[in-house]
């Protein structure tokens, strides 16, 4: 469409047009609760008291939200170069193989040097993997959304052959690598808050949702407020304008691909060390896609990426707790909405903003 | 004449606003059959508005459209072209791999049958060619058309429609002097069938021309209709902007001192490995705007983009100062160190990031000096007091520079640019399209801010489509052909038939 971009003002921009999305995919998942014969506000009471209602449920909540902090991050850095990474997915699964490495390999390092260098491992193997198909495309011109998803099947695969015929525990069936060392693993929260005479339940929660908070931090730092983040933003924004800049259009693309795969590797963080304590299969679980749709609804901003991180935490947790009350609304409900949110936030987004725009000015009429 | 004709286009208190933006404000007009009627105005004054309206891409809050006499209802260009209005736009809307009789069928090939709709076509592009003298080869293919030919495409286009009312936008911004001139001709064939002719323009001097009647636009309202026999280029500048103008800057005689940047056999291909610049050559000395003369697409672009750093030579040497530019050094970011400016010819689409706000442009390709930030990061507080400075320097308005540049209009961003590349005490500043889409009040601002840093020193290569420009501001005139520079002028002597037979490529040996 070559309709000129509806200006709004900054609030509605941020916090009105996303809410506006959430309540119309909310409403049009509720429509579905009714098709299937239940009561939707019910749904809804139980769905947010399961999120949000107790402080187990909450710890559940915020666990799944760093995956999505991460994830949306991921995404998020790559926009603001114009670039659609889809591959946060299969740079998550090797940044967890590049862990798993490095956490048994290097066990015999103190716990103080084994974790932050195997994270740094995660980090750099996402980067890695991430940095190829940003070589790609500014060297050959090979389209990031294409090969990204490529490198998803690749690294899919990879992860198979590797855990079936070389990091699968001696003996062991299952297609997972041996245990973690207990100093190679983060701190649960229970344990790393107990200290401070809090007593929380026991749950996937622990020290990488600090983790995701301080990227969040740096990302804003990153994006806002450093000349590297004024080059991404400047090539995502007009590449012609960039190379009258000075600024290489292909070098930021390798460079922000780059930086973004390291935040997808945040997810086999949290993931493989601080929840599983080994490599399994399949441990992203799609948490790369929805991150798309996290950066989509948070407008690639740090501040929105969190808000709709932990949205998406709710409808996780909420949809888990949803499912053993109501056995009729399966965890594919919170599959259904989340896939609306990404069709209002993302692709129908422009619709919303006319409607807004809409009654903002009946608004200052009347 | 007969006793009260009826107007062939009435505007009756036409309104329109967008959003706060209120674009035509209460406008009549009133434009008799047969005559040619010039509309000026700023940039935003609300001329194109009006024409869209005319052109049924708008719809008019408020107001009434009369053709001939009669209200009518305009919402869509089919009813305008039913209502026997045609327009010409100053972006030609022709399919460029087909022929011309395909491009004046279409969209009126009258049934499913091409063969009938061709032949009908071709009878009548004879007739029109015998009675205006619009001789063109029915066959050609469009895309390979002169500019000049291509918009008589467009005409013929409008004419085979039924127009009995033809609008030109801005029709001769592509044209060379002489293809102008024979655009002109051609309006005036138009009138003598008793066709009426709308031209849209900023150019004063066509208006004084061609025209028999001339409205002025001034932000969004009809500010003067008059009688082009009974005003001046001078008064109509000064309704335009709504005060004093000086039409054309005065200047000293040039002090000129040492070459700074010398260029010999310079070629430049594009992706597609067309020679785009052939073997050009020229000198650049301390104090002195050499200004290039041409119709756009002709290699200006290039030489502007090759010695700024953004294309790569095929051959040629390029010395600053003195000193062979080698590879690394002939790039946008070394080239800034060295002292070599660039004020690029589209500001929005590689001067400026228009998404940014205004602050975040005015260190553009000075995002790395140290003093707008501390190690990798950057100081908000900085950039914006570094803004400010630049704003009120060059009295940017809004002086706002939070927001975002698309907000500014054309004058004021073209003014960011400038303050940006000016402030850095350039050695060599090269300039493109200075004014274009600014209006008078800052083309008078921008023309003496180059004459005062020409004085100063600085060496200015300036690239114009606009031939009074060139020959306003210049030292020296080179006039560019199909990639070559085909002569060399001196401003006091040159002569404009001169330079447009230059740009056409015709008395090169002169």
């Amino acid at each position: 469409m070559s309709a000129a971009p509806i200006e709004l003002p900054r609030w509605a921009d941020i916090a009105l047009v996303p809410l506006i999305s959430v309540a119309a995919s909310l409403l049009v998942a509720g429509l579905v609760v009714i098709g299937i014969g239940e009561n939707p506000l019910l749904a809804t009471t139980l769905l947010l008291k399961g999120a949000l209602g107790s402080v187990e449920g909450l710890s559940f909540t915020l666990y799944y939200a760093t995956n999505f902090i991460f994830t949306g991050l991921a995404v998020a850095v790559a926009f603001h170069a114009g670039l659609f990474n889809i591959g946060g997915e299969g740079q998550a699964s090797v940044a967890g193989i590049v862990l798993t490495f490095a956490c048994l390999g290097l066990a015999p390092l103190p716990g103080f040097l084994l974790v932050p260098l195997a994270i740094l491992a995660a980090a750099a193997g996402g980067a890695l993997y991430a940095f190829v198909p940003g070589w790609l495309q500014a060297t050959r011109g090979s389209h990031v959304v294409i090969t990204t998803i490529m490198f998803n099947f690749i690294a899919a695969n990879l992860s198979v052959y590797l855990l079936v015929e070389v990091m699968r525990k001696p003996g062991s069936m299952q297609p997972e690598s041996a245990e973690f060392a207990r100093h190679a693993i983060l701190t649960p929260m229970h344990i790393l808050l107990a200290p401070l005479g809090l007593k929380l339940p026991d749950t996937p929660l622990n020290s990488a949702f600090l983790l995701a908070l301080a990227a969040l931090f740096a990302v804003w730092l990153l994006i806002y407020r450093s000349r590297l983040g004024y080059e991404i933003r400047t090539v995502g924004a007009n590449p012609r304008a960039a190379a009258y800049a000075g600024i290489s259009p292909a070098q930021i693309t390798m460079i922000a691909m780059a930086i973004s795969g390291a935040l997808a590797g945040g997810l086999a963080v949290n993931e493989v060390m601080g929840v599983q304590h080994r490599l399994t299969l399949d441990f992203t679980a799609g948490y790369g896609f929805v991150g798309i749709a996290v950066a989509l609804m948070g407008r690639g901003h740090p501040a929105g990426v969190g808000l709709a991180a932990l949205l998406f935490g709710v409808l996780y947790q909420g949809g888990t707790e949803l499912s053993f009350d109501q056995p009729k609304i399966t965890r594919d409900m919170v599959v259904v909405i989340g896939g609306v949110i990404i069709l209002f936030a993302g692709a129908l987004e422009g619709l919303f903003r006319r409607f807004t725009a809409a009654g903002l000015a009946l608004a200052r009429k009347g | 004449m007969s006793d009260a004709p009826a107007p062939a286009i009435e505007l009756v208190a036409i309104s329109k606003s967008f959003g706060p933006v209120q674009a035509n404000k209460d406008v009549s007009l009133s434009v008799a059959a047969g005559s040619i009627h010039g509309i000026v105005g700023e940039n935003g004054a609300g001329k194109s508005t009006l024409m869209s309206i005319l052109y049924g891409f708008y719809e008019a809050d408020s107001g009434e459209i009369r053709v001939g006499g009669k209200p009518v209802s305009i919402r869509s260009s089919a009813d305008a072209i039913a209502a026997g209005i045609g327009m010409v736009h100053q972006h030609f809307m022709l399919v460029e791999p087909l022929s011309v009789v395909e491009n004046v069928v279409l969209g009126a090939e009258g049934g499913a049958r091409l063969k009938a709709g061709i032949s009908q076509a071709r009878t009548e592009l004879a007739r029109l060619a015998q009675d205006y003298g619009l001789v063109i080869d029915p066959d050609a293919i469009v895309g390979e058309l002169s500019v000049g030919l291509q918009q008589r495409v467009e005409i013929l286009k409008a004419l085979y429609r039924g127009a009995e009312i033809l609008i030109l936008d801005e029709p001769t911004a592509v044209l060379t002097p002489p293809e102008a001139d024979q655009l002109f001709a051609l309006l005036r064939a138009l009138k003598a069938q008793g066709k009426t002719v709308i031209l849209i323009t900023h150019k004063l001097r066509e208006i004084m021309d061609a025209t028999d009647t001339v409205s002025v636009m001034r932000r969004g309202e009809m500010i003067a209709h008059v009688r082009t026999a009974e005003t001046s280029p001078a008064a109509l500048a000064e309704a335009m902007v709504g005060r004093r103008v000086l039409l054309r800057v005065e200047k000293a005689p040039r002090q000129r001192g040492r070459p700074v940047l010398e260029v010999a056999g310079l070629s430049v291909r594009d992706e597609r490995g067309v020679e785009r610049l052939s073997e050009a050559s020229l000198t650049l000395h301390e104090g002195e705007i050499v200004g290039i003369a041409g119709v756009a697409g002709n290699g200006q672009s290039e030489l502007l983009e090759v010695l700024a750093g953004l294309m790569q030579p095929s051959r040629g040497v390029i010395r600053l100062g003195g000193a062979i530019l080698n590879a690394g050094d002939r790039t946008p970011s070394r080239l800034r160190r060295l002292g070599l400016m660039h004020i690029p010819e589209d500001r929005q689409r590689m001067g400026l990031v228009t998404a940014f706000p205004a602050a975040e442009n005015t260190i553009l390709g000075y995002h790395r000096d140290p003093s707008f930030g501390r190690g990798p990061l950057l100081s908000p507080s900085r950039i914006v007091a570094h803004a400010l400075a630049g704003i009120e320097a060059y009295d940017v308005r809004p002086a706002d520079p939070t927001l975002k540049t698309a907000k500014f209009s054309g004058g004021n961003q073209q003014k960011l640019v400038l303050a940006r590349e000016i402030e850095r005490a350039p050695k060599v500043l090269l300039v493109g399209q200075p004014t274009r889409g600014v209006d008078i009040g800052a083309i008078e601002f921008i023309h003496r801010r180059l004459i005062a840093l020409r004085d100063a020193g600085v060496a200015i290569l300036l690239v114009s489509v606009e031939l009074d420009e060139v020959m306003a501001l210049s030292d020296r005139i080179l006039a560019m052909c199909g990639g070559r520079i085909t002569g060399e002028r001196q401003a006091e002597t040159a002569d404009e038939k001169d330079i447009g037979l230059l740009m056409a490529g015709v008395g090169e040996a002169a």
